[in-house]
């Protein structure tokens, strides 16, 4: 070991040596290193959660293979995991969620990108910059103790009346529902859509409004026809971005889901979500596979997100790129 | 010709209110909020809230005492673990980093930024709660410092970038070494920014549930030291809000109140200080 320290050394033309240790000595060989070891745990600490959860959950992924996705026994007792009750109960929250917010959020950055006076704009975007930083534990407790009983007795009574012979909304309604965890989500996402849309469309060259609007276009036809069209890869990217939020989203959805691994056709019926099942179930999991599968769950959602905030960031660099020259 | 200035007129007065109305739809959940955790919340407040153990089962009264402080035990953790390596990251993505590197640290800090919060649970579960046997505020805090790392790195990141190269010229034309002119002005000219954005990373984490369940889990007693269960507020809100009780219902409204007051300040008080003026002295 000694040995070949001082091979090591006399291998290194003196001249550098010196350099290096008068580099050490004025502080920014190790002030750069002090930092790379910063920006190089990051990467370790990432690389660790997606390793964690593979190794982890290898009982499971063994066990069950593929099948795992398309099973909807959900059995801890009789040993038997399937995953389709909650992607099915994730994906239909989530899509919920994104019909309600999207047009919502997309509308709302429109008026404070384009059509707001700067003096309202600036108010309103604080308020919603705001809003996305209500913690979601405070989003299930609005969601348990006021918007259930809202929808039990003003909302869903007349909605059935409606639309009471389609499949959607049959059944009875006991207040927790997919219904009810999709209009919880879709109040918890908008701030995202709006913050990230508003910031792509201000990102659109002046020069592009102004030439429509010398031409005689109104405010909105310049909107509509100039604006929202250079900016839409960057909208669609905040759309992902926010289903990416919404399909990790747990604690508002454990509080209004139902909490009942089933696949029914009816939004009514309560249901369960990937991280919802997690939450519930992770510290209560007896035995190595039930543990595993679980951990797998939580591989699926990793993968899930992993893909949608790749996609978005491509979407919204993209159009950051070509539009703010 | 008229017409069609009328029309086109009408138009966009109609979609200006359509999209305002989307705003004021928006902007005012914040204040259904706001009013519901006022008027529920403030109600069920008082001053053994703050003084006093969890009552048992079946006794009305007590407070959250304990969790207010685990709150605070574990938020200071996570904030000494994960601001050093979140600002060093950013201090080396601004300022030495070369350009494939500084790639895979940015991807992977995004990349980290949008792993739910549950997922992260799960690994320090796995990585740390396992293999000591145990639940404890300590791993608490590690899950949510490993979850204040990305947000801190892109602020440093952005508020050093945003000081001017004319004052790093200056400092190095003076004969500083690169770390002296660093440490000594540049990051002491984006020092507002990089407070800010701390303050934000942390209303962030503070009401951040889903990985304490499975590290700082809860009790309901005091809990002193680093390796024990420990109560936060958000895990309370959580199981008092879903268990049966009248009067646990009560006290969840009253701790939502106390934390979302707080989360909401840090926010207010942050973003004022960054709309006040420039965080930088740009040239």
């Amino acid at each position: 070991m000694g040995t070949s320290a001082i091979v090591h050394q006399r291998a290194v033309p003196p001249g550098k040596v010196r350099s290096f240790a008068r580099r050490l000595r004025a502080g920014d060989e190790l002030a750069y290193l002090i930092t790379l070891i910063a920006a190089g745990a990051i990467f370790i600490i990432t690389a660790l959660v997606f390793y964690e959860l593979y190794s982890e959950s290898s009982l499971a992924r063994h066990k069950f293979g593929w099948g795992f996705l398309f099973s909807s026994t959900w059995d801890p007792v009789a040993g038997n995991f399937g995953a389709l009750p909650f992607i099915y109960g994730t994906v239909v929250t989530s899509v919920l969620a994104l019909l309600i917010a999207v047009p919502q959020g997309i509308g709302s950055a429109i008026f404070l990108a384009e059509m707001a006076p700067p003096r309202l704009s600036n108010i309103s975007t604080f308020l919603i910059e705001l809003l996305a930083a209500v913690p979601s534990v405070i989003y299930g407790l609005l969601g348990i103790f006021i918007l259930v009983p809202i929808l039990e007795h003003d909302v869903v009574p007349p909605l059935k009346s409606v639309f009471g012979s389609l499949p959607l909304f049959q059944g009875a309604f006991y207040g927790v529902s997919l219904f009810s965890a999709g209009i919880v989500l879709s109040v918890m996402i908008i701030p995202f859509i709006v913050s990230v849309s508003r910031e792509v469309l201000l990102s659109v060259p002046r020069d592009q409004r102004e030439a429509s609007l010398a031409l005689g276009a109104s405010q909105w036809q310049t909107t509509w026809r100039v604006v929202v069209p250079n900016a839409s890869t960057g909208i669609t990217g905040s759309v992902f971005l926010a289903l990416a939020r919404a399909l990790g989203e747990t604690m508002a959805v454990t509080m209004v889901i139902g909490n009942t691994p089933q696949i029914k056709a009816s939004l009514l019926a309560p249901g369960y979500s990937i991280a919802a099942v997690i939450a519930n179930e992770f510290t209560e999991a007896t035995g190595d596979l039930y543990l595993s599968a679980l951990i797998e769950l939580g591989l699926v959602l990793f993968g899930l997100t992993f893909v949608l905030n790749g996609l978005a960031r491509i979407l919204i660099i993209t159009t950051s790129r070509s539009g703010g020259h | 010709m008229a017409s069609s200035s009328l029309q086109k007129n009408l138009v966009n007065y109609l979609m200006f209110g359509l999209t305002g109305l989307c705003t004021l739809m928006t902007a005012g959940i914040l204040f259904f909020i706001l009013g519901y955790l006022v008027y529920h919340g403030g109600r069920s407040l008082s001053w053994a809230f703050f003084t006093q153990l969890p009552a048992p089962v079946g006794e009305t009264g007590g407070g959250m005492a304990n969790a207010i402080i685990g709150s605070g035990k574990v938020l200071l953790l996570a904030t000494a673990i994960g601001i050093p390596i979140g600002f060093l990251g950013g201090v080396y993505l601004s300022e030495y980093s070369g350009r494939t590197l500084s790639f895979v640290v940015r991807y992977t800090t995004d990349l980290l930024n949008g792993v739910p919060s549950i997922v992260i649970g799960i690994v320090v579960y796995a990585l740390v709660v396992h293999p000591m046997g145990h639940f404890s505020a300590l791993t608490g805090g590690v899950a949510l410092g490993i979850m204040m790392i990305p947000i801190s790195v892109r602020s440093t990141e952005e508020y050093l970038h945003a000081v001017p190269v004319s004052l790093r010229e200056g400092a190095l034309a003076l004969g500083a070494a690169k770390w002296k002119a660093i440490v000594t002005v540049v990051i002491p000219a984006a020092v507002r920014g990089i407070v800010s954005g701390t303050m934000l990373d942390l209303a962030r984490v503070a009401g951040e549930t889903a990985p304490l369940l499975f590290t700082a889990l809860s009790n309901q007693f005091w809990s002193p030291g680093w390796n024990k269960p420990t109560a936060t507020l958000p895990v309370m809100i959580f199981t008092y809000a879903i268990a049966p009780y009248e009067d646990w219902h009560r006290q969840a409204w009253a701790a939502g109140f106390v934390l979302l007051t707080l989360v909401l300040l840090l926010n207010i008080i942050a973003r004022l200080a960054l709309a006040r003026g420039t965080y930088v002295s740009k040239a």
